[in-house]
């Protein structure tokens, strides 16, 4: 009898051991993944590994990753934003012209759009709405608008924004202090304050949110916003790159941040995500999309597969890893 | 009366009644000219999406969750597929169908494959293969200049009397589908898994294959869109297919579907394919912009669908 239970308890443990060692290497496949990729370019081009060559390669990572924050607050949220890569074109075509001609209307504008975002998270939660259908319907809306606000390419970044974005600190590149410092913030906002748990949790258990007299609408309507909000950030960040704009600019940032929140270990429901996973993912997948790619001589037209073949394969090791995790 | 009655209570009667309103604005506009032609046009149009959004509904009604993000991806594909093997000669028509359909249901077999042995969401799963797939049709349709047969082009836009036989094929395979949803073994376990998936399985219904049934019927509907729309526009091209994505899920919602899985229906999907595409007309006749017109597209569909509602999803 004793025998069996310390024979039960030592399993236990043990399984209890194997499951926190699982978790660990689920938690870690995120960063894994990029040193993988890392450890690929250096080993293909060791001249890329260095100050002038991370600034280059990572250039296009900083848009990227704040489109793929704005993307897993919705995403916390049981919900699905496909309308953030035509809303970072609009946000970056008003970038490009009212905010540099007009600052204050242009602020105005953005201000507005952010509201409009948290409008729709009222209205989904209101009217119970599928958010991908919502989000499909108004990423015309933000194409259209876009169109209407900048019908050519063309448009110019304000210098402000453009001295932001050029600016290279002593030893290590902007793109990378840009990375940890969206990681860390987002972090403590959403992991390590009490009102992040809340919003977690409105993905996690709605039900015992309400019970507990939490407004399932407020935390709907802040976790839009909060995505707007990003968003506004990431499509200005892209205007101070790439210095004029484009309405179909952010066309393939949809994909891209969804893909982000779920290389970084997010999940698609029960407000399981990681701030610091997704700009992980978001770095990794702009590193594997082309200067990889580039140096492993694939033609471009590859680029997108490798995204979705670096997708598959991470969550082919996560379930692998989950596996042993019960 | 009590038809009437019978009528308002059906949810697909609306996509009809707001396909003939825009039809009405549109000819009170041109001040009834060209009503027939427009008629013809919207219902050579509206087969395409009828075709996707067939197979979307089906994927739809299997739950929350269940949606396929990579038709635009494979119509492309296929179509290019499909103008590839026919290679402009008329013998070849039914093999290059064949070649497209083949290739659709791989596609389709491939996103369950990814679904089921990586265990992920299945937005996720076609998410990633429709990645793929686009490299895939980039890299071998490139600079591809073939015509479809002329004999494959005449019938994708072969009319009688101002029907187009495509339409009246479409209709034939929507009863079919109809048929298949609500009298049929397949179409009754699709909406047994929408309603309640371990009730389902517990019930005894196959859920793995009904699912990987969904998901291939779903990847051949686009493989054979594809082929027909290159026939129709008598050409593959990549982006062929990008505009199915918002189509095929929005003729699903508007048609009286529920998003969250286990009612479907199907004569909602013509109504709204029709009332998408006479919009798109609307809008064109009255002459607005780009810019407008997807600003107006997208308040539509918002409105629409907020309109409609959502209902709880039944757990």
């Amino acid at each position: 009898m004793t025998a069996a239970t310390l024979d039960n308890s030592l399993k236990a443990s043990s399984a209890r051991g194997s499951a926190a060692r699982a978790r660990l290497l689920r938690g870690l496949l995120p960063a894994l993944s990029l040193a993988l990729v890392l450890l690929a370019i250096a080993w293909l081009n060791p001249r890329a590994i260095s100050y002038f060559g991370f600034s280059l390669m990572l250039n296009l990572a900083i848009p990227i990753a704040l489109a793929t924050i704005a993307q897993m607050f919705v995403i916390s949220g049981n919900e699905l934003d496909l309308s953030i890569g035509t809303f970072v074109g609009f946000v970056g075509c008003v970038t490009a012209t009212w905010l540099k001609d007009a600052p204050l209307v242009g602020v105005a504008i953005l201000l507005g759009s952010i509201g409009i975002y948290a409008l729709l998270g009222a209205l989904i939660h209101l009217r119970n709405l599928p958010s991908i259908v919502v989000t499909l319907g108004m990423s015309f809306v933000w194409q259209g608008l876009a169109i209407l606000v900048l019908p050519k390419p063309g448009g110019k970044a304000p210098d402000w924004l453009l001295a932001i974005m050029s600016f290279k600190p002593p030893f290590v590149p902007f793109p990378i202090i840009a990375a940890l410092l969206i990681g860390l913030i987002v972090h403590f906002g959403l992991m390590r304050t009490s009102y992040g748990v809340i919003l977690r949790g409105s993905g996690g258990n709605p039900a015992a949110l309400r019970r507990a007299g939490w407004s399932l609408l407020k935390t709907k309507i802040v976790l839009f916003a909060l995505a707007g909000l990003f968003g506004v950030i990431s499509g200005m960040a892209l205007i101070g790159i790439t210095t004029s704009a484009d309405a179909n600019i952010g066309n393939g940032y949809t994909l891209l941040a969804i893909a982000g929140v779920i290389l970084g270990g997010g999940e698609f429901v029960g407000g399981r995500v990681s701030p610091i996973g997704a700009v992980i993912g978001a770095l990794t997948l702009a590193l594997a999309a082309s200067p990889l790619l580039t140096f492993m001589h694939i033609p471009p037209d590859w680029q997108v597969a490798a995204n979705g073949a670096i997708l598959i394969i991470v969550l082919a090791a996560r379930v692998l890893i989950s596996r042993r995790e019960r | 009366m009590a038809l009437m009655k019978s009528l308002v209570a059906k949810p697909w009667i609306w996509s009809f009644v707001g396909a003939l309103l825009v039809w009405l604005a549109t000819i009170a506009f041109t001040g009834g000219y060209g009503g027939g032609g427009m008629v013809t046009a919207a219902l050579s149009l509206a087969v395409f999406t009828v075709i996707v959004g067939v197979g979307q509904m089906f994927v739809i009604t299997l739950g929350p969750g269940n949606v396929d993000l990579s038709l635009p991806a494979n119509i492309g594909l296929a179509s290019a597929v499909a103008m590839k093997v026919m290679g402009g000669s008329d013998s070849m028509i039914v093999v290059g169908l064949l070649a497209a359909l083949a290739c659709g249901a791989a596609i389709g077999i491939v996103n369950y494959l990814l679904i089921w042995a990586l265990r992920i969401p299945p937005i996720i799963a076609t998410l990633s293969a429709s990645f793929i797939i686009q490299s895939v049709d980039i890299s071998y349709g490139r600079g591809l200049q073939i015509k479809p047969p002329p004999g494959f082009a005449d019938f994708a836009n072969w009319q009688i009397s101002g029907v187009p036989v495509l339409a009246m094929l479409t209709v034939l395979f929507t009863v079919g589908a109809a048929v298949a949803l609500q009298r049929m073994i397949y179409g009754r376990s699709v909406l047994a898994i929408g309603q309640n998936i371990r009730a389902a399985w517990l019930a005894g219904v196959n859920v793995g294959r009904i699912r990987f049934l969904t998901y291939t019927l779903s990847g051949a509907l686009g493989g054979i869109d594809g082929a027909l729309l290159a026939g129709y526009f008598r050409g593959a091209n990549v982006d062929i297919g990008n505009e199915y994505l918002l189509a095929s899920i929005a003729v699903v919602v508007i048609g009286g579907t529920s998003v969250a899985g286990g009612k479907a229906n199907v004569p909602g999907v013509w109504g709204a394919a029709l009332f998408l595409v006479l919009l798109l007309t609307m809008l064109n006749t009255f002459g607005v912009s780009a810019g407008v017109r997807l600003l107006l597209t997208g308040l539509i569909i918002v409105g629409v669908i907020t309109a409609a509602g959502g209902e709880k999803a039944v757990r």
